[in-house]
């Protein structure tokens, strides 16, 4: 009987592998259907273990026609900063440049650089600094951003920004190893943008 | 497989996604004004204790607190 259990459960692995984008989803289940049924079948006393899909909020479905508002989800390893949030419209630092995204936005993934994001609802706009991170934006106008360190514009100090991109000049131009070079390289692009972002 | 997009210079200098993102967020964190600069420091500390093993025993454990200096 263990041996037909593990050939049953293997049934809804195999149906995962074979559908395209996760971007591209219809309207996610919550309970695997047929699992539930050839569980009942085999243990029909016993209840079904619940499976990782039924503790997960399904994924809305991507509507027929654009919606009017983005749905963001900002996230931080250490919190939540929006979380299902309407809004009009964010502006990302991608590393392909400033990427605005409006409600209707073609399924994207995008890697960010530090920069600015701009969450803009209505006439607010709020702005945070991101160190680095990911934006996913899904084809039902959800856009999940996630940054390792963000911050509002006004928590960061403009004389130890100035004080950083001195260092990291120094450094670069005293690098001897790869290493030392892009660690250099890295401090002076970081510290440009905070720049650029405080005076922007 | 060519590669498709332009190789990051910190790729092509050995280092991973990871480091470098984490090169970014501590140099972004130490960029803060003062009260958010020192909860942010204490945030990333780690605090744990490591043992060596040898001949399939473990050593006497160490105790290291580590703060997100590199």
């Amino acid at each position: 009987m263990l041996r037909r259990a593990s050939g049953l459960l293997a049934r809804p692995i195999l149906a995962a592998r074979a559908r395209p984008f996760s971007t591209d989803l219809p309207a996610a289940q919550t309970a695997d259907a047929t699992f539930v049924e050839a569980w009942k079948k085999v243990i029909p006393n016993m209840d079904p273990p619940k499976t990782p899909l039924s503790f997960m909020q399904p994924r809305p479905p991507t509507p027929s026609s654009i919606p009017s508002k983005l749905t963001v989800n900002f996230v931080l390893p250490y919190a939540s900063e929006l979380a299902t949030k309407e809004v009009d419209m964010v502006i990302v630092p991608a590393t392909t440049g400033q990427m605005g995204i409006l409600p209707g936005h073609v399924a994207t993934i995008a890697e960010l650089k530090p920069g600015v994001l701009s969450v803009h609802e209505g006439s607010d706009v709020t702005k945070y600094f991101i160190s680095s991170g990911f934006v996913f934006i899904h084809a039902n106008s959800f856009a999940d951003i996630i940054a390792v360190e963000a911050m509002p514009l006004d928590q960061i100090d403009a004389s130890l920004v100035q004080k950083g991109l001195a260092d990291f000049t120094q450094k670069l131009s005293s690098a001897t190893t790869d290493l030392e070079k892009a660690e250099g390289q890295i401090g002076i692009d970081v510290h440009s943008a905070l720049n650029s972002a405080l005076t922007g | 497989m060519a590669s498709n997009a332009a190789v990051p210079f910190w790729r092509t200098a050995g280092m991973t996604y990871i480091t470098y993102s984490n090169i970014c967020a501590n140099l972004v964190r130490n960029c803060l004004k003062e009260p958010y600069k020192t909860e942010a420091l204490s945030r990333e500390k780690v605090h744990f204790s490591i043992s060596k093993w040898t001949n399939g025993k473990p050593e006497k454990p160490t105790i290291r607190s580590d703060s997100s200096e590199e």
